[in-house]
């Protein structure tokens, strides 16, 4: 059904770990591994499956390391990647890096997890959480009496343990937009030898959002989340403030996905501590929170001069923090020179860029970076890519949709009062400008 | 202290010294010992001499410990056979342990030593945690079942264990019931066949309620069981779809592709006028979308099955070409995939837009998307007829950067632009001209002359072009049917050909001539694949994995019969045999005669059958081509002296699913239902052999034959006599449609020629798996028989006594309800007349054929028998028979959901009972 085998191998292809599930594909099929992606990558054609004979390799990186399913079944592909990165996930939350040395340095629990993770091919208890209580580091600490499976992993409510106590119980609720922009680019030519490339139109924009939560409440209280949802308000009839139309929702596996189906009611039995409860994806066209308009011009043989300008159109109560704007400039490009009018910038030579940087943006304003760059009179002859100029910004207390939450209703049988507290953050998401060099 | 310390051992004597360690008396020190040893095995050094040692730490009461020597045992149990067996043991007593943590890691372990010897002592243990009062040790206990089905195929089927694996389906506990599922699939895979699953309404419903609780894994387990289901109707389809949408929403990828899979695959049988199905339509196009902000990996597999949805339903994802706009840091692979989609969905409304992106991507640096942009933009101007002139303009501008490969791929382009609109933009080739130093490439320079040719001698050129390409198009569509009809021999020349047609003809219209019949051909049964490697492959699962030849095809449900009727449609269940059909998709049958007649006209060797009303009609009126099949084994297999195209006996059935007649009563609906049944041994009546076609109407063959049930076997005994003057050679059989699904178990055993005047007496074996039509009468089986010479047909009635299966004894308090059940309307009488046996004779004349005496009455003198039995296809007959003593007409009284049956029935009593 998925997978085979799962070997965790470092960047050369050695082997630090695995697990065989299935035995139905050799071990030492995994040699064959570094060589394939190797080739793929001299021909600059990786692919995240590859075959070798009827043997397929399914993989994904983490830091230094692959990790690689095998298989020689028509397997469920989703499922498999899904598989590989949930196994990065847990081992994180395990060994707080994943990295070549905490898979040697925890062998022993790599290999228990691997074990509990998945049998037979077929994933079994992923949470990490749950997975903690009775798969722990400290194994020579391990009584006997302990190590009883907690009935979480097999009960309908999997990510929740019993008994859990806190004093205060209270609930942290943080919004966070993320803005995904595409702007398009064009560049004029002037006299065959100055290139100069400005900004054009938006071409593709939208909202992801998440609800994250940071849980503490104790027992098993069963929470309602109110949003200004505008398929939920259009179905209650009911019509006051702004609404917001999410155009596609995701929901961690505690929410009710038919109720939800059904009315719209986001109810729950929340995971105990910090979760993703939800994420939502936006399609309404907003403003560029940041406007960007740049003149590259490039004078072949001799200089790039760089003009940005950075625009605020966001409210004015609002301040975008840590704004940062990157502008690409030549590989062989030398000697810059800055002009802000605030902020500051630098040439970051190893990533070939620019990179201009305004601790605090309020909305409304209006900032400009001049740089010069000189060119080598012999001209590169390797082609370059035209990578687009990025922005990266936070904006506190606002979201950009407007979606707010309206009200968490939480209800425990022993009937205690619980706060919520509501965060919203508006930040840069694939935030692009394509430039043309 | 970290565990690496576990690999720093000094090389000298490190096996020795481990075992020695490994035999220390303090547990501390041995438990250490076998942490060494499994970091030696982990950076693979051979450390299976210390089995005997390590396998002696296995009794502890540590948990970690036991685990590490589990996960040595599992390493090299298979090197070490017979030292495996001193681990048994230790496996039994660890299931019977108070602590479920360790019975389960004893049943997890134990299915994963794959040394046969073993698997025999594990039964015990495991029936025993099959049962277990937790669930976390039958959850494992379910996958156990399957890792020693891997193992011991016969031993698993034997003790029992499947029916073990299906009562857990039922479990309380979802996540068992998810694992038990996981199982059954995973053995059902080895078992093509079998309906391992037992997909019906109730456990179709056990699943969609599982599905709301068990864990993200376990939910796409069910998933993809459901999506191998099929809704006996559009009702139930919806139905399943409406408790599936809501994973739509959910938070992981696979559970989102494993819901689209079903959704699209019940799409099928959903009529469009439906107002259900264009919500459904809207509703997968959102969450398609949001798998594109997934990991890259994610992200591609989404893209590669986005791509053929999009092939299969254009609508869904026509409005949202822009989210497939390439972005600078996408992976290749996920660019080039992107791009491939754009096409796709490029249209008039859009094709400013692709344009403009197209032009960007080919300003890039990397070659190979480079290269695939310029070549799209030649597919826009082919594919939109209104932008060609844009695409052209777009070209020429790209040939301005005089990038050197940008140029040759777009002058290659640019002549298959000029072959699909000619004498349109020749006013370009001024410019094209400019260039020719800088072509090295071989394709771009064969463009090149070809282009420069087309001023000089354009209509020549074209009209050449133009032969050539009638020769490759007709080609092209006679593989294609070729295919259809010898599917197995010809896949791989098909595959081929089309190939070649799409990728490497530069004939615009070849290449999507090539497009549409490859999509046909492929695409649909892809869909049943979403979000499996076949999916991302583009390609079936039997192209690339192997011994999967041949079995476990999936296909795409068929919409039944006509909407308005509503009656619920025949056979909708295992009985459709699309098996051999390859990936030929039924629904799009019709469409894809039309195209393959397109070009070659009159002779329709695609069936279009219709087999609504007369029996014979689709058969007989359908031409001798549909009747026999070229797969029917030894009996035709490459026998040159057969001029005619035979047809896999499949293919009309796939072309043709069993539609609904409107007429069809609830009562005959029952009748299709199939049931196998019990075979005991007994031998029934058996009429004597008839002539069923004379030697004057088949050129010299005649053959008289019977039915007959024996060891509750069904066999069409027959004499085959040669009363021709020239042998007889290469005979097959082959039966029409038929009202019990009776079809040939096996081809007809003649291998030798029939000599002149010589006879053989054959003994053909049936079952019921059968396509099912009604016939009239209903017993009637039509029969095609083919030798060298021709084609022969005849009809015989099929003595209903054959169907009488074993099993057909009822339970009294059963009977006693059922009887009282079927309405009035549905007894019938009859009488037989000048009959001169006592009621026990009677009873043991009948059970012979499987009519089994549930109770004897004297009713004011009179011996009242009540009898039932039942039918293959699962149909009960009720049957009450009253003798007076002295008077030799017996009253047979006949109840049954299926009023048609009872005539037939009682011609067996009389036969039985006068002979």
């Amino acid at each position: 059904m998925s997978a085979s085998a799962v070997f965790v191998l470092d960047l050369k292809g050695k082997v630090l770990i695995c697990r065989n599930y299935k035995g139905d594909v050799d071990m030492a099929e995994i040699d064959h591994f570094l060589p394939l992606l190797m080739t793929q990558e001299e021909e600059g054609l990786t692919c995240p499956i590859m075959s070798h004979g009827n043997v397929h390799f399914l993989w994904i990186k983490h830091t230094n390391l692959y990790l690689v399913a095998t298989t020689n079944k028509n397997s469920n592909a989703s499922l498999v990647y899904a598989f590989l990165y949930k196994v990065v996930e847990v081992f994180t939350e395990y060994f707080t890096e994943l990295e070549e040395e905490s898979i040697q340095d925890n062998f022993v629990v790599v290999y228990e997890l691997l074990d509990e993770l998945m049998d037979f091919g077929f994933p079994q208890t992923t949470d990490s959480k749950i997975l903690q209580e009775y798969i722990t580091q400290e194994g020579t600490k391990l009584e006997v009496a302990k190590t009883k499976v907690p009935t979480t992993v097999t009960n309908a409510v999997s990510w929740r343990s019993e008994g859990i106590k806190y004093k205060k119980n209270e609930v942290f609720i943080d919004v966070i937009e993320s803005i995904n922009l595409l702007v398009s680019g064009f560049t004029r030519r002037m006299l065959g030898l100055i290139h100069v490339n400005a900004n054009g139109s938006v071409m593709s924009s939208d909202i992801v959002g998440t609800v994250k939560l940071k849980t503490m409440l104790s027992g098993m209280p069963e929470l309602r989340l109110g949003l200004n949802d505008r398929a939920l308000f259009a179905l209650t009839g009911r019509d006051k403030g702004k609404t917001v139309t999410m155009e596609d929702v995701k929901f961690h596996q505690c929410v009710r996905l038919s109720r939800f189906e059904s009315d719209r009611t986001i109810s729950f039995i929340p995971p105990d501590g910090e979760s993703e409860l939800m994420s939502y994806r936006i399609n309404t066209h907003v403003k560029p929170l940041i406007w960007i308009e740049s003149v590259i011009e490039k004078f072949s043989h001799s200089r790039v001069e760089i003009m940005v300008k950075a625009k605020g159109q966001f409210k004015k109560q609002s301040v975008a923090n840590n704004v940062e704007v990157r502008v690409p400039v030549p590989s062989d490009a030398d000697s810059p020179k800055f002009k802000t009018s605030t902020g500051h910038a630098k040439y970051v030579p190893e990533k070939n860029l620019a990179v201009w940087t305004i601790k605090s943006f309020p909305g409304g304003k209006e900032f400009l970076m001049r740089a010069s760059f000189g060119l080598p009179s012999v001209e590169n002859d390797e082609m370059e890519g035209k990578p687009p100029i990025t922005v990266n910004f936070e904006i506190p207390y606002f979201t950009v949709s407007g979606i707010q939450v309206r009200y968490m209703k939480i209800i425990e049988k022993s009937g205690y009062q619980a706060l919520p507290w509501v965060r919203y953050i508006t930040q840069s998401g694939d935030y692009q400008l394509r430039s043309n060099f | 202290m970290t565990d690496s310390k576990y690999f720093t051992t000094n090389k000298k004597g490190e096996i020795f010294e481990l075992k020695a360690e490994l035999n220390n008396e303090k547990k501390e020190k041995r438990k250490e010992a076998v942490k060494k040893v499994i970091a030696a095995m982990t950076v693979g050094k051979d450390v299976s001499s210390l089995f005997p040692d390590v396998v002696n730490c296995m009794q502890t009461d540590n948990l970690e410990l036991k685990k590490l020597v589990y996960l040595y045992l599992m390493n090299y149990a298979k090197s070490q056979p017979d030292m495996a067996i001193m681990a048994v043991n230790s496996f039994v007593k660890d299931c019977e342990d108070p602590n479920p943590l360790i019975r389960a890691l004893a049943v997890r372990t134990m299915g994963c030593i794959r040394v046969d010897k073993i698997t025999e002592y594990l039964c015990e243990p495991l029936r025993k945690c099959l049962k277990d009062e937790d669930p976390y040790v039958r959850k494992t206990a379910a996958v156990c079942v399957a890792k020693l089905h891997d193992i011991n195929a016969q031993m698993v089927e034997d003790q029992g264990f499947l029916d073990s694996l299906r009562d857990l389906i039922a479990d309380s506990n979802p996540m068992v019931v998810a694992n038990a599922v996981a199982a059954l699939s995973e053995i059902s895979e080895s078992h093509p066949n079998s309906n391992l699953l037992d997909l019906n309404p109730q456990n179709i419903n056990k699943l969609l309620t599982a599905l709301n609780e068990c864990t993200e894994w376990g939910q796409i387990f069910i998933l993809d069981c459901l999506s191998n289901y099929n809704p006996k109707d559009e009702r139930e389809a919806q139905s399943i779809c409406e408790r599936v949408t809501p994973r739509l929403s959910h938070a992981n990828s696979a559970v989102v592709l494993s819901a689209v899979k079903v959704l699209m695959k019940f799409l099928e049988l959903l009529p469009k006028e439906l107002d259900y199905y264009n919500t459904l339509l809207k509703k997968l196009s959102p969450p398609l979308v949001t798998l594109l902000s997934g990991e890259p990996e994610v992200q591609y597999v989404a893209l590669r099955n986005i791509n053929l949805i999009v092939q299969k339903r254009p609508e869904i994802l026509k409005q949202e070409i822009k989210v497939f706009f390439v972005k600078y840091n996408d992976p290749i692979y996920v660019k080039l995939e992107k791009l491939d989609i754009m096409i796709r969905l490029a249209s008039q409304a859009n094709i400013a837009q692709v344009l403009a992106e197209l032009k960007e991507y080919a300003t890039e640096v990397d070659v190979d998307f480079v290269r695939k942009a310029v070549r799209a933009i030649g597919r826009c101007a082919i594919k939109v007829e209104q932008s060609a002139e844009r695409c052209v303009s777009t070209l020429l501008d790209l040939i301005q950067t005089k990038v050197n490969y940008v140029v040759q791929e777009a002058i290659v382009v640019i002549r298959d632009i000029f072959r699909k609109y000619p004498n349109k933009y020749e006013s370009i080739i001024a410019t094209l001209c400019e260039n020719l130093d800088s072509l090295d490439e071989p394709d771009a320079r064969a463009a090149m002359i070809w282009i420069g040719q087309v001023p000089r001698s354009a209509q020549t050129i074209h009209s050449l072009g133009g032969v050539l390409f009638q020769v490759q198009l007709t080609l092209l569509t006679a593989i294609v049917k070729l295919f259809l009809k010898k599917p197995s021999e010809t896949q791989e020349l098909v595959q081929q050909v089309l190939s070649l047609a799409t990728q490497d003809s530069d004939n615009p219209d070849l290449r999507d001539r090539g497009y549409i019949y490859w999509r046909l051909l492929s695409t649909d049964p892809l869909i049943c694949h979403i979000g499996s490697l076949a999916s991302v492959y583009h390609k079936p699962p039997n192209a690339f994995v192997e011994g999967s030849h041949g079995i476990h095809r999936k296909h795409l449900p068929i919409q039944h019969g006509s909407i308005d009727t509503g009656e619920s449609p025949v056979s909708a269940g295992p009985v459709v045999p699309i098996e051999q059909a390859q990936s030929v998709i039924p629904s799009q049958g019709d469409l894809l005669g039309d195209l393959l007649n397109l070009d070659l006209g009159p002779p329709v060797n695609v069936p279009q059958v219709s087999s609504m009303q007369m029996g014979a009609v689709d058969l007989l009126g359908g031409g001798l081509d549909s009747l026999l099949g070229g797969d029917l084994g030894g009996g035709v297999g490459g026998s040159p002296a057969v001029g005619q195209n035979f047809i896999p006996s499949s293919v009309p059935n796939t072309f043709a699913p069993s539609p609904t007649p409107a007429a069809l009563s609830s009562g005959l609906n029952d009748l299709f239902e199939l049931s196998t049944g019990m075979a005991i041994s007994t031998g029934g009546y058996v009429t004597p052999k008839s002539v069923w076609l004379p030697a004057v109407k088949a050129k010299g063959l005649e053959i008289s034959g019977t039915f007959s049930r024996r060891q509750g076997q069904m066999y069409m005994d027959m004499t085959f006599t040669n009363k021709a003057l020239q042998h007889m050679t290469d005979f097959a059989i082959q039966f029409n449609k038929n009202s019990f699904g009776v079809i040939p178990t096996t081809p007809l055993p003649i291998h030798t020629p029939l000599m002149p005047s010589q006879s053989i007496e054959v003994s053909l074996p049936l079952n019921t798996i059968g396509p099912v039509m009604k016939m009239d009468p209903l017993n009637n089986l039509q029969v095609a028989v083919k030798n060298n010479i021709d084609v022969f047909y005849f009809s015989g009635l099929i003595p209903l006594n054959i169907f009488f299966v074993e099993d057909g004894k009822m339970e009294r308090q059963v009977f006693l309800a059922t009887w009282k059940d079927i309405p009035n309307e549905n007894e019938l009488q009859y009488q037989i007349k000048e009959c001169h046996l006592n009621a026990d004779t009677v009873s043991g004349k009948l059970q012979n054929d499987n009519i089994y005496t549930i109770a004897k009455r004297n009713v004011e003198g009179q011996d009242m028998l009540y009898q039932s039995l039942k039918l293959t296809n699962g149909i009960w007959i009720l049957a009450e028979l009253r003798i007076q003593p002295g008077n030799p007409n017996y009253t047979l009284s006949l109840k049954c959901r299926a009023p048609e049956v009872t005539q037939y029935v009682y011609q067996v009593y009389y036969s039985v009972l006068k002979n």
